[in-house]
């Protein structure tokens, strides 16, 4: 009898996981606060969830880029800086592959933020993506006002950037992945290749999902 | 029994021929796989997991043609690094920077005999001599 139900766990237990794995969307990270709206007449609590605040930047053709320019798309978000000597060649080599996965699709994006904007002018950037060997719109590399880089950071929930003694950069190899309504939908380890396949399949999730709301 | 002494003879024997005869394998596996950890640690980030660079950026280290033609210069390039210089790898040009390091002759020795004879290359072992004599001749 007590083998019995051991059994009948064990299968409940792997039914909970089956149910799990498909559950096909993704968690919305980062701080989150209610707000008390009116909807059709009635008082509801609405949740607020954290979005990418405003910024703007240049990119590697010289187009200034906005909140604006990413409107409608679900984009992937770094930081690094081109003469990076540690973590970036891993990350941007696991980045070539999401460009190619998704080059061709029209609502997904790859920005990534050089921390180094006193080197990584805009002739420098356009190098690094001939040398990457990128073209077209969907993978910008983004420079701007240090200060601006580094708080926008802090919004993608990854470690400030900080200058080291040796006058590189210290910062996080994360890939952030944000969705169309600027809410967080994952971050991804962007040196570890397992996490960034993780991420490619998170991203065709993230297509599939609609653009209603989500109910959480 | 003079047979039992001839064949544990024959025994000592043929191990000894092949304990000589790695002296060198040994020598080899030595070097290799010092240079392996020193590959992961110091080279790998940049050059990837089986030298394949990234793309046209960071050459690969898959060009045995590159690396026999400038053999004698292999341990200047990781010892002092590169600044703007031109390498025309598997038919590619790069342009760019690599950083210098800090490393004394036997680990870029080790590092040498890892990638000399790794990723498709194979060209024996390279010492500490080797090394030695070769950063004596940098430009």
């Amino acid at each position: 009898m007590r083998k019995l139900a051991t059994l009948i766990g064990v299968i409940l237990l792997y039914a909970a996981c089956k149910s799990e794995d498909k559950q096909a969307t993704l968690p919305i990270y980062g701080n989150r606060d209610t707000k008390t709206i009116t909807k059709d007449g009635k008082k509801v609590v609405d949740t607020i969830y954290q979005t990418i605040p405003a910024f703007k930047f240049v990119n590697q053709y010289g187009d200034s880029i906005t909140q604006n320019s990413l409107k409608g798309d679900i984009y992937v978000a770094d930081f690094f800086f081109t003469t990076c000597p540690s973590i970036c060649p891993i990350m941007h080599r696991n980045m070539l592959k999401v460009y190619n996965e998704f080059k061709n699709v029209s609502d997904f994006k790859i920005i990534s933020h050089s921390i180094d904007p006193k080197h990584d002018s805009v002739p420098v950037l356009k190098k690094y993506a001939d040398g990457l060997g990128i073209t077209g719109n969907s993978w910008w590399l983004l420079q701007g006002k240090k200060d601006d880089t580094y708080n926008l950071s802090t919004s993608y929930l990854v470690r400030r950037p900080e200058e080291s003694a040796k006058e590189l950069f210290i910062h996080d190899g994360y890939f952030v992945l944000i969705d169309k309504q600027k809410h967080i939908r994952g971050s991804y380890d962007g040196t570890d290749e397992k996490d960034v396949a993780r991420m490619i399949g998170d991203i065709k999730i993230l297509r599939a999902e609609t653009n209603t709301q989500i109910a959480q | 029994m003079k047979f039992k002494i001839i064949a544990g003879l024959v025994l000592v024997l043929s191990v000894i021929i092949a304990s000589c005869g790695s002296q060198e394998d040994m020598e080899f596996k030595r070097y290799y796989l010092g240079g392996e950890q020193l590959y992961k640690q110091r080279c790998q980030n940049c050059h990837g997991t089986k030298g394949e660079g990234l793309s046209n950026l960071i050459p690969p280290l898959t060009d045995s043609t590159f690396l026999k033609t400038n053999k004698k210069q292999l341990a200047c390039i990781v010892n002092n690094g590169l600044k703007g210089a031109l390498l025309v790898v598997h038919g590619k040009s790069f342009v760019g920077d690599m950083p210098a390091n800090d490393m004394s002759p036997v680990d870029i020795a080790r590092v040498l005999t890892y990638v000399t004879n790794s990723f498709g290359n194979k060209m024996g072992t390279v010492t500490s001599e080797d090394v030695a004599r070769d950063l004596k001749d940098c430009k």
